[in-house]
């Protein structure tokens, strides 16, 4: 954190923030891969469908839009059911041929094709209600602390979904369906406007901290201001000394801001962490490791091997599903463009390697260790272009060309530091207690 | 001094020693059998030859040089084949196409090789243009031993080849290997099937937790009142 | 044929054979290059899109230098001639990884999820190269003529309503695409070496007693993969246009064609492509226009007639993928399962 100090309080705090989420995200990963040898490679997915609860949980609802498109939805989702069911039943009941197959196939296209019937005109309208500011069926308007567990829920129950297909099958087959299903949720809250206002994002969401603005016209912050300031503001009087309050009170609130996030977050990740520590260290953590360790032999005594699988996948989801609400509470906005993969998931994936697969802690450090790397690359990658190329004259192409590429060493080193600890240090930072 | 020799040989796979101080030996034109309980290490025995058991101690020689140190490839080039117990086929190669890969370090001579192991075996003939993985158990088995013989192998090492084919397919397969014999061939096999396999042999090795427990010919241990009671079923 | 009819079958060729066809020759190529990867080397290479990516820019970066020469093949794209320089850039970029980082775990027989997970690494450096050279933007090359069959001309000769267009590229992309997996296929077929791959592929142990030497058939599964991989990605950049990331896309559809047609199977990794290929293209054309042609009047849809809308392409490749996993894992022609 030395540099994160040297370049001022504020920038490390709010990177403090970040490696918070990281290191939670990092931790959910640890679990379902240290523990289950689980390759999930959606977090990406998990990540959204959370912040998706920090939307539909804290955003007032919009009425309007409920009145012009709630019942062709309603109607549109019974007519899916009714499909599906349908599906299901020709599916349990008539004989294996090609009948069966034709008649499933006609009625799920009659299903998709009456759905859409009703579900189109219903989200035109819900998108017609004064699209600038909402055009979205809105949310709860619940405080957004609630989302965190919301958005767990949302994950645990995709993830749960995904465990019964993929799960039980070897790990490549695994980890293409997560992979698959996380781009489908961020397609999903990419165009379906009337859910989530799409690609026109939805901002302004609820803090559960205080408005920087509020504090500073609290007087009471502005006295815990001055006393913590007292010797810098006693050697100024009159007008200068007021100047210099309304600037250390300004500072400070962004300051308190963050150490309130900070707050909440590291609360969050002490308790994901002592739950998950317990059981690791519980007769149910014993079984997992023993699974992992020899599938073939734990299968062989009796122990439902995918069953143990699906809860931890189900598990540590969740946890992504809580981290990636903290995320969209932390921005104050819902994104769905920002969701990279090579942010949201292989970035995870590098914090739990790096931070030795198995060990929680190693997970948490990792996550710290990696999220700094990760925001420093850039600037330590233009400083080492500029170095590089100090020798070309100023109005050279290719320096030109270098110092512009220098934003994508970010991928470069995170592809090099999974490769080099893979092979020279397996066991990561902190290896696991065998 | 044998032609294929593993002398005191104690080993397994990394673990626990499976084999301990297990001698056997085949010579061209003779048939070798093993024989054995259930885990007695048969298999691993073999293997140990073959190169792909480690060996803890004890050594291999063939053709009077010690191969101990060698690769299974390195003792595949050097004329020793094997047929393991399962999987012994190309399944999504064609019959013609596994006898070819057999031969796969042969620049020469593979037609006439390949006549060789049509004529011991017609049904390989008739099927040569099939996928092997389409063949019965007992015509995969010919395909497994034709493969093995295309590398014109002087020791021909076989995991219990007649595993899970019926009575008539074990008895034609006894047949052929005594057809393989006369060529020249020294044959070694881990065997089930105790009394038909010691009938064909010229030695038999019986193992008893990785260690022999008799060795001598087949007919004297046919003979042996005590073989009879233990491993012959009376 | 009655008018109608034939613009139906005119329309239906325009937006959805031509397209799919084209799309599938892509894809397949692709495919081919996971399934070679999965079969000989038996992992998931997660590093297969970018490695496309990577001999796409290799091509792009020669067809502007060649470009820049004035070096051209008329009405044919110059991307032609500088395809060989994007096939050898991807092979030494293959070789380099597996030199560098997959053969060590392959030497140790680490399990195949460690391999996975080294592929992800290498997919990141690939990922970064890539766009540290190229930059993330979207890159065109294409020149020479770009149509075939132009719409209006077609209009024009034929008196239909509906035109149809075929671009160079899709045709080139067909064409290339035959002729390489027949060589491919004479390959694996015919050739000493392509039986023992296929032997490799299929038995590890057994193919070892016989001799064949594991390292030469890695490094030729590479190579070949590799040049798979640069010929498809130049396609796909020569019918669309070249972006780095829509290849990190492309590995969900790829993945869904090599397990839809047997994982380790080449002509299941084709008629995969073929099924993926035309599933998105069918799911997601708006049928309107076509049934206008078909229906009597009263029938006539009043929407587009469209089952998903275009962003949800790859949700098809997923669907499909679900299916086959559910239903057959091993696919349509019973390869390795997973």
């Amino acid at each position: 954190m030395a540099v994160g100090f040297g370049q001022s309080w504020s920038l490390a705090l709010a990177v403090l923030n970040l490696c918070l989420i990281s290191a939670l995200m990092s931790l959910a990963v640890n679990i379902q891969w240290g523990y289950a040898g689980l390759f999930n490679i959606g977090v990406m997915g998990f990540a959204a469908l959370g912040g998706l609860a920090g939307v539909l949980v804290s955003r007032p609802p919009v009425p309007a839009a409920w009145a012009a498109g709630g019942v062709g939805l309603f109607i549109a989702l019974l007519i899916l059911i009714a499909a599906g069911g349908l599906a299901l039943a020709l599916a349990r009941h008539l004989r294996r041929s090609r009948w069966r197959m034709l008649a499933i196939a006609i009625v799920m296209l009659a299903g998709l094709l009456g759905a859409r019937a009703f579900f189109d005109p219903a989200t035109d309208a819900i998108e017609a209600v004064e699209p600038a500011k909402t055009g979205y069926l809105g949310g709860l308007g619940l405080p957004i602390v609630l989302s965190w567990f919301a958005g767990g829920l949302l994950a645990a129950g995709a993830a749960f979904v995904i465990g019964r297909i993929a799960l039980g099958l070897r790990s490549d087959y695994f980890a293409i369906a997560t992979l698959g299903i996380s781009e489908i949720v961020i397609a999903v809250l990419k165009n379906e406007d009337w859910l989530t206002r799409g690609v026109k994002n939805v901002t302004g969401l609820d803090r559960p901290v205080p408005y920087e603005v509020d504090l500073q016209q609290d007087p009471r912050f502005v006295d815990l201001v001055a006393v913590l300031h007292s010797r810098s503001l006693e050697a100024l009087t009159g007008a200068a000394h007021e100047a210099a309050l309304r600037e250390l009170t300004v500072q400070f609130s962004s300051l308190f801001v963050k150490l309130c996030y900070a707050g909440l977050f590291l609360a969050a990740l002490a308790v994901v962490f002592w739950l998950s520590e317990r059981a690791l260290h519980s007769p149910w953590g014993r079984m997992m490791r023993a699974i992992r360790d020899n599938e073939i032999a734990a299968g062989a005594i009796g122990k439902d091997v995918t069953r143990r699988h699906r809860q931890v996948f189900i598990l540590g989801s969740a946890v992504i599903g809580v981290a990636g609400a903290m995320l969209t509470t932390l921005d104050g906005q819902f994104t769905p463009a920002g969701y990279q993969p090579l942010r949201f998931t292989f970035l995870i994936w590098v914090m739990v390697v790096v931070g030795g697969s198995g060990n929680n802690l190693g997970a948490v450090l990792g996550g710290f260790l990696i999220w700094f790397v990760w925001i420093e690359a850039e600037p330590a990658g233009l400083w080492l272009m500029q170095a590089l190329t100090s020798g070309l004259p100023a109005d050279s192409a290719v320096r030109a060309h270098l110092l512009e590429s220098a934003a994508h060493m970010r991928p470069l080193v995170m592809g090099v530091i999974l490769l080099l600890v893979m092979r020279f240090r397996p066991r990561g930072l902190i290896p696991a207690d065998r | 001094m044998s032609f294929l020799e593993g002398e005191a040989m104690t080993g397994g796979y990394g673990g626990a020693d499976i084999i301990r101080g297990c001698d056997l030996a085949a010579e061209r034109g003779e048939i070798a059998v093993i024989v054995g309980p259930n885990g007695a290490g048969k298999s691993t025995a073999m293997k140990a030859l073959l190169g792909v058991a480690r060996l803890r101690s004890g050594s291999v020689r063939l053709g009077g040089e010690d191969i101990t140190a060698l690769s299974p490839q390195d003792r595949v080039g050097r004329g020793m084949a094997f047929v393991p117990q399962t999987d012994n086929v190309f399944a999504t190669l064609t019959v013609r196409e596994n006898l070819e890969m057999g031969a796969f370090l042969r620049r020469s001579g593979v037609a006439r090789t390949m006549e060789r192991v049509f004529d011991l075996f017609p049904a390989v003939r008739e099927n040569r243009d099939r996928q092997a993985g389409a063949l019965s158990g007992g015509q995969r088995q010919q395909v497994a031993i034709g493969r093995a013989l295309m590398t014109e192998p002087a020791a021909l090492l076989l995991d219990e080849p007649t595993a899970g084919v019926s009575p008539i397919v074990m008895d034609d397969l006894f047949e052929r290997m005594l057809e393989i014999r006369s060529a020249g061939v020294a044959i070694l096999m881990a065997e089930q099937n105790a009394r038909q396999a010691l009938a064909i042999a010229d030695r038999g090795y019986v193992l008893v937790t990785g260690q022999n427990r008799f060795a001598d010919t087949g007919a004297a241990l046919l003979a042996n009142p005590e073989m009879r009671r233990s491993f012959l079923g009376g | 044929m009655p008018p109608d009819l034939l613009n139906a079958t005119i329309l239906l060729g325009n937006y959805v054979v031509v397209p799919g066809v084209a799309y599938a020759a892509q894809l397949a190529l692709g495919a081919l290059g996971i399934t070679l990867v999965f079969g000989v080397l038996r992992f998931a290479n997660l590093a297969h899109g970018d490695l496309m990516a990577f001999g796409a820019m290799a091509t792009v970066l020669a067809t502007w230098q060649l470009q820049a020469w004035g070096v051209g093949l008329g009405p044919l794209p110059t991307a032609l001639l500088a395809l060989p320089l994007g096939i050898l850039a991807a092979i030494a970029a293959a070789l380099a990884a597996d030199r560098l980082v997959f053969r060590f775990y392959r030497r140790r027989r680490s399990a195949p999820v460690t391999l996975v997970m080294a592929s992800l690494g290498v997919m990141f450096v690939l990922n970064g190269v890539v766009r540290f050279i190229i930059g993330p933007g979207d890159r065109q090359f294409a020149d020479g003529e770009r149509f075939i069959v132009k719409a209006q001309e077609f209009k024009r000769a034929t008196g239909l309503a509906e035109g149809l267009s075929i671009k160079t590229a899709q045709c080139l992309t067909v064409i290339i695409a035959i002729v390489t997996v027949v060589l491919l296929f004479r390959f694996l077929q015919r050739t000493r070496t392509g039986k023992s791959m296929r032997a490799y592929s299929d038995n590890e142990d057994l193919a070892l007693l016989s001799g064949v030497n594991p390292e030469r058939v890695a490094l030729i599964a590479w190579t070949i993969a590799a040049a798979l991989a640069a010929i498809a990605g130049a396609l796909y950049g020569l019918d669309k246009s070249f972006k780095p990331f829509t290849y990190f896309q492309l590995l969900l559809p790829m993945f869904a064609a090599a397990i839809l047609g047997g994982i380790g199977q080449p002509v299941g990794a084709i008629v995969g492509a073929v099924i993926v290929a035309f599933s998105e293209v069918a799911v997601t054309y708006a049928w309107k226009k076509f049934l206008y042609y078909l229906l009597p009047e009263a029938w006539r849809p009043d929407g587009l007639a469209q089952l998903l809308s275009t962003d949800y392409k790859f949700a098809v490749s997923f669907v499909i993928l679900v299916l086959v996993l559910l239903i057959r894992p091993s696919g349509i022609f019973r390869g390795r399962v997973l």
